[in-house]
């Protein structure tokens, strides 16, 4: 029979079925942070029980960090997460990327830097963003904080078997076009709820065709569609990006093993969705979910074209929220902030790509923009490259690595009203800060913005991208 | 974990689609090291104003709904991050039932995980009950899981489903750790295979 990557990964981790259950499944690889694990570890001591395969676990604090003065944190009860988990890792014996390791970043930046992501695995963190690894053409999706205590203590996790959607994406994109925009095209499509009980794998030419960092953009997002996972299938491009990360013995053998994961031709899917990636534009959400998004040549929409009451009421509420009046042509939205970073959009492509914007070009007096590395080793890559100087050079901050402004949970947030372009992933209400609004977009529309001071469209621009 | 018990209660109303877990409990509380506290917290930024007022218009602060253990949502409730805290936050506050057209996969999990019991119905049934407590905050449901229905005192009787596995878990409050320790020889000999 022939089988798609998610039946392959699927069947090869099955420990245990049975008929009107959930199955049991073995979890490969398990990586934790600071704000979703110190309960788990509160119930392992409580019952006793002991982490099964630490070796198998992996630790890095992200959510809460301070990008500035990171030995430094002024905020308490961040303080006293971040040495809940220095303490738990070592009582139960788990390797940490702390603070002062060079390696340290955003959970799904760090897990494929360090060679921990590989094709064929089962992934989970407690984290929504863990879709990010199935780029690599591995099962990977966020769990809650029980789970996550119980694949510590199991390192088995039961799930109910997701159904598989194909969404494929032909064409080739327009210059200024990127893997964001194409994933937020998806979402616009489908809608936040569009995924929900389905694994995405994401295929055709202009998936393919995209580099493992673009490709994780997209397989980040799917949970914004809902999603329980986004996957694509392993390539030669995946194996590529592989051979150089650290764990990697016995390469020959291991890519063979890894390419016998990529969906089988005609294998076939419960749901089917074909786009045409040559008709995408540059993508600027307008509204309160990833959901709400249009071309940066469109304009805001008007919710008196909408007959649903149900949606007419949440596109009102957005609009109201956003302080956007319907039919307000994109391009007139003037920012306040512009934030570049995220396990979105903070690899040193984009970082690359975003530096192109900026060279020699100066942020608008009104804006004050960010950027924020995806991790530490991000930072570095960047500074020898000599980007750090080209943002600083424009007037941009360039900081330590984190979450940062994605969430706003360290000091890094908006005020009530701030307007904010961001390369992150969720421009929920309040979820830069309380009364902040955020507008997703790819790192270039976000570098175009700070030195417009507005959306522009990125198209315009005479700039060499190469294949970003 | 608790079991879940039968019982009766008003539907608090809250008239909002894709409500995400930033709404149900926003990123500054989650920095707490415990699963207990949270209702405290619980829509925060809809419940209270800067200073730290209730917000009157908000439905969770009408008087009439002040001691509701359902909740009723409009579509795709849950959806966003997958921070338990947001179970822990409505459980602690006292909702039992959340009842909506769908929920996202990651909260769904988490919630019977709480003893939390998340109702799946259509679209025509939920515009029903949202009709039912907006004509008359009087309007009550009868929960009973184990016969997998809503009565209510308009004599009304609509049957749910529910995951059979799921549904034994709640009634009998399951630790789920101890479920799977069951398969300990099962595990033992997959890793052994496996990890050679």
């Amino acid at each position: 029979m022939k089988k798609t990557l998610f039946d392959k990964i699927w069947d090869k981790h099955l420990v245990h079925e049975e008929d009107g259950k959930p199955s049991l499944l073995y979890i490969d690889l398990h990586l934790i942070h600071e704000v979703t694990s110190p309960q788990a570890f509160e119930g392992l001591r409580e019952t006793k029980r002991e982490v099964r395969r630490p070796n198998l676990t992996f630790a890095t604090m992200d959510h809460n960090v301070p990008t500035l003065n990171r030995n430094n944190i002024d905020d308490p009860i961040s303080a006293q997460q971040i040495e809940t988990l220095i303490k738990n890792c070592e009582e139960f014996g788990i390797k940490l990327f702390d603070l002062n390791s060079p390696y340290q970043g955003i959970v799904h930046v760090i897990g494929p830097e360090q060679g921990l992501t590989k094709p064929g695995m089962t992934i989970v963190c407690g984290d929504s963003h863990t879709s990010t690894h199935g780029a690599f053409g591995s099962l990977a999706f966020g769990i809650g904080t029980s789970e996550v205590e119980h694949v510590l203590a199991t390192q088995c996790l039961w799930q109910n078997k997701p159904k598989t959607f194909e969404v494929n994406v032909s064409g080739s994109r327009q210059k200024g076009v990127t893997a964001k925009d194409i994933i937020l095209s998806i979402i616009g499509n489908i809608g936040t709820a569009g995924a929900t009980g389905y694994v995405i794998e994401y295929r055709g030419e202009a998936i393919s065709t995209l580099s493992m960092e673009q490709r994780m953009t997209i397989c980040n997002m799917s949970i914004e569609g809902g999603a329980r996972a986004g996957m694509i299938s392993p390539d030669e491009i995946t194996c590529e990006y592989l051979k150089d990360k650290p764990n990697m013995n016995n390469l020959k053998e291991m890519k063979k093993e890894w390419l016998e994961f990529a969906s089988d031709e005609g294998a076939t899917f419960d749901k089917t969705l074909s786009l045409d990636a040559s008709k995408m534009s540059p993508q600027v959400s307008w509204g309160t979910s990833p959901g709400m998004v249009s071309g940066v040549d469109t304009r805001v929409p008007n919710p008196n074209t909408e007959e649903d009451p149900v949606k007419k009421k949440s596109l009102e509420d957005a609009l109201e929220y956003m302080g956007l009046k319907a039919d307000t042509d994109i391009k007139d939205i003037k920012l306040d902030t512009v934030f570049i970073g995220s396990c979105t959009n903070s690899r040193i492509e984009d970082l690359i790509a975003a530096s192109k914007v900026f060279k020699g070009k100066k942020v608008a007096s009104s804006v004050n923009a960010i950027i924020v590395p995806g991790s530490q080793l991000v930072k570095y890559q960047a500074e020898k490259l000599g980007l750090d100087k080209i943002f600083k050079d424009a007037g941009c901050e360039w900081r330590e690595s984190g979450c940062s402004m994605c969430l706003a949970m360290n000091p890094d947030k908006l005020s009530p009203g701030e307007r904010c372009a961001s390369t992150s992933n969720r421009n929920f209400e309040g979820r830069q800060g309380k009364g902040g609004r955020t507008h997703l977009v790819s790192p270039i529309m976000a570098a175009a913005a700070a030195i417009n001071g507005r959306f522009v469209d990125v198209r315009e621009y005479d700039i060499d991208l190469g294949d970003y | 974990m608790e079991k879940f018990i039968n019982f009766r209660s008003k539907p608090t109303p809250l008239n909002s689609a894709n409500v995400d877990t930033d709404q149900i409990i926003p990123k500054q509380f989650l920095k707490r090291i415990e699963r207990t506290g949270f209702g405290q917290f619980l829509f925060f930024d809809w419940r209270f104003h800067d200073d730290g007022s209730e917000n009157p218009d908000f439905v969770l602060n009408m008087p009439e709904y002040k001691n509701s253990s359902i909740l009723l949502a409009q579509d795709n409730f849950g959806c966003g991050s997958s921070r338990e805290h947001a179970p822990w936050a409505l459980r602690d506050y006292g909702f039992k039932v959340i009842i909506s057209t769908s929920f996202a996969d990651i909260f769904y999990n988490n919630s019977f995980k709480n003893g939390i019991l998340p109702i799946v119905v259509d679209n025509d049934l939920l515009s029903k009950f949202f009709k039912f407590i907006n004509d008359d905050s009087n309007y009550e449901m009868d929960i009973n899981l184990n016969d997998q229905t809503i009565k209510d005192n308009l004599n009304n009787e609509f049957k749910f489903d529910v995951d059979a596995f799921r549904k034994k878990c709640l009634l009998e409050g399951l630790d789920d750790i101890a479920l799977t320790l069951e398969h300990k020889k099962k595990i033992d000999i997959f890793e052994k295979n496996y990890l050679k």
